[in-house]
């Protein structure tokens, strides 16, 4: 199969202020379709999981090579992303139901997770993601990755689960507008967090066991 | 008040002025790069050293790989002071003397050379740095790095060698500018390289097996 760049759930300059029209369109349409583009190409040379689709395709990239890994991975962070966006106002500003009970008892509150993913997306020295995932026990983790690792991908990294929130930390993601302002971006990011999305990642998918696809 | 054998490290002062660099690389980018971006990374290198006596070049060599924060910021100091080193008006197309005729030696000619450090620093995956130093046997070797690692680092870096000449490709370096075309940035470096300064590390360093004592040069 050939991956192809999703269409973004909301016009361009939707989440302005927070997020800038320019660089959602080059974050977009620029940084996620070149992943795109060198997943497809480095994909054939590995015949076993051409044919996956992007989520499962996450569990098994160890042992392929640099290509597949940062392109399939950049390609399903990316997804994940957007889709954990909205323009503000026009979703719930805050998890509710048994994630936000879960979110509770793991953090203590949901103010305590938001500083801990906070810290999680500051700290990330160089380029990276951080992210809340629901871990195979059951329980929810928050943590960051280099590059474009992600916590599907077996034998890589310290934390594996079924992720339901990111935010990418890469400088593409906020220089534009923020420059070396990281901490800035993700305070703005918070406003802009599609909490209909990611509550609908864990009830659907990360409950079962699943990931949440694209 | 406990005396410190070496003075705090400090963010130097550029060889070149903010706005020299014009078009190629400009003022908004010059002062976010080197007033935010390579201070932050002297604070923070400041913060990690504490009390220690530690010299920026012991560092990089040996400290780097016993601590993260020694690595991550000792590397992002020593590297922009490398790299603005680099960087000059009235550049030439190319360097001359020795470090020409033994690029011309290893490559064939300096557009071969030219284009391998290029494909290195577009092809450096995320945050990091292309390189060319002099190995211990005396070879140029170009090779690239992630995040703020660099060719001295022992124990970190696989073949140590001495740098002399570094692309930042970190997107910080070029994104304001450029956003994501990193090949047009690598592309127009090479009109904004001071090679009388690169020649002479070469030559006065690299050559010899020195680390390049950048802070030291700059001030």
């Amino acid at each position: 199969m050939s991956h192809t760049l999703p269409a973004l759930p909301y016009s361009l300059n939707a989440l302005e202020p927070h997020m800038d029209a320019m660089t959602v369109e080059l974050h977009w349409s620029k940084h996620h379709q070149t992943y795109i583009t060198k997943l497809n190409e480095a994909l054939p040379a590995f015949s076993d999981r051409i044919s996956l689709d992007l989520a499962s395709l996450q569990k098994v990239v160890a042992g392929t090579n640099a290509a597949v890994i940062n392109n399939a991975g950049g390609h399903y962070n990316h997804c994940l992303y957007w889709q954990n966006l909205a323009p503000i106002g026009s979703s719930n500003p805050q998890p509710f139901g048994d994630l936000a009970g879960l979110i509770d008892s793991s953090f203590g509150s949901f103010d305590e997770f938001k500083q801990k993913f906070t810290t999680a997306a500051v700290s990330r020295f160089a380029s990276g993601w951080a992210f809340l995932t629901l871990k195979n026990d059951g329980t929810l983790a928050v943590h960051n990755t280099p590059g474009h690792d992600n916590p599907l991908m077996d034998g890589i990294g310290d934390v594996h689960g079924i992720p339901i929130l990111t935010c990418d930390i890469w400088e593409h993601a906020y220089y534009l507008k923020y420059q070396n302002r990281r901490p800035e971006f993700v305070e703005n990011w918070w406003r802009i967090v599609n909490w209909d999305a990611v509550v609908n990642n864990f009830e659907k998918y990360a409950k079962n066991g699943q990931a949440v696809p694209f | 008040m406990l005396f410190r054998r070496f003075a705090k490290f400090t963010l130097p002062k550029l060889p070149f002025t903010d706005n020299s660099l014009e078009p190629i690389y400009d003022k908004k980018t010059i002062s976010f790069h080197w007033g935010k971006h390579h201070q932050t990374y002297v604070d923070k290198l400041n913060q990690a050293v504490g009390e220690n006596d530690y010299t920026l070049l012991d560092i990089i060599q040996n400290q780097s790989q016993n601590s993260l924060p020694l690595r991550n910021h000792g590397g992002g100091h020593y590297n922009h002071c490398l790299f603005w080193l680099c960087l000059g008006s009235n550049s030439s197309e190319q360097p001359s003397g020795k470090l020409l005729a033994h690029i011309q030696k290893q490559w064939g000619d300096f557009s071969k050379f030219k284009n391998e450090f290029n494909q290195a620093a577009i092809n450096t995956f995320g945050s990091g740095w292309a390189w060319l130093s002099v190995n211990p046997e005396g070879k140029l070797v170009i090779s690239s790095s992630q995040n703020q690692d660099n060719p001295l680092m022992k124990g970190i870096f696989k073949a140590n060698a001495v740098p002399f000449f570094t692309i930042d490709v970190w997107e910080h370096a070029y994104y304001l500018q450029y956003q994501n075309k990193r090949p047009e940035f690598v592309d127009k470096f090479w009109k904004v390289v001071n090679w009388k300064q690169v020649e002479d590390m070469y030559e006065k360093y690299a050559l010899q097996q020195r680390p390049v004592p950048v802070d030291k040069i700059l001030g």
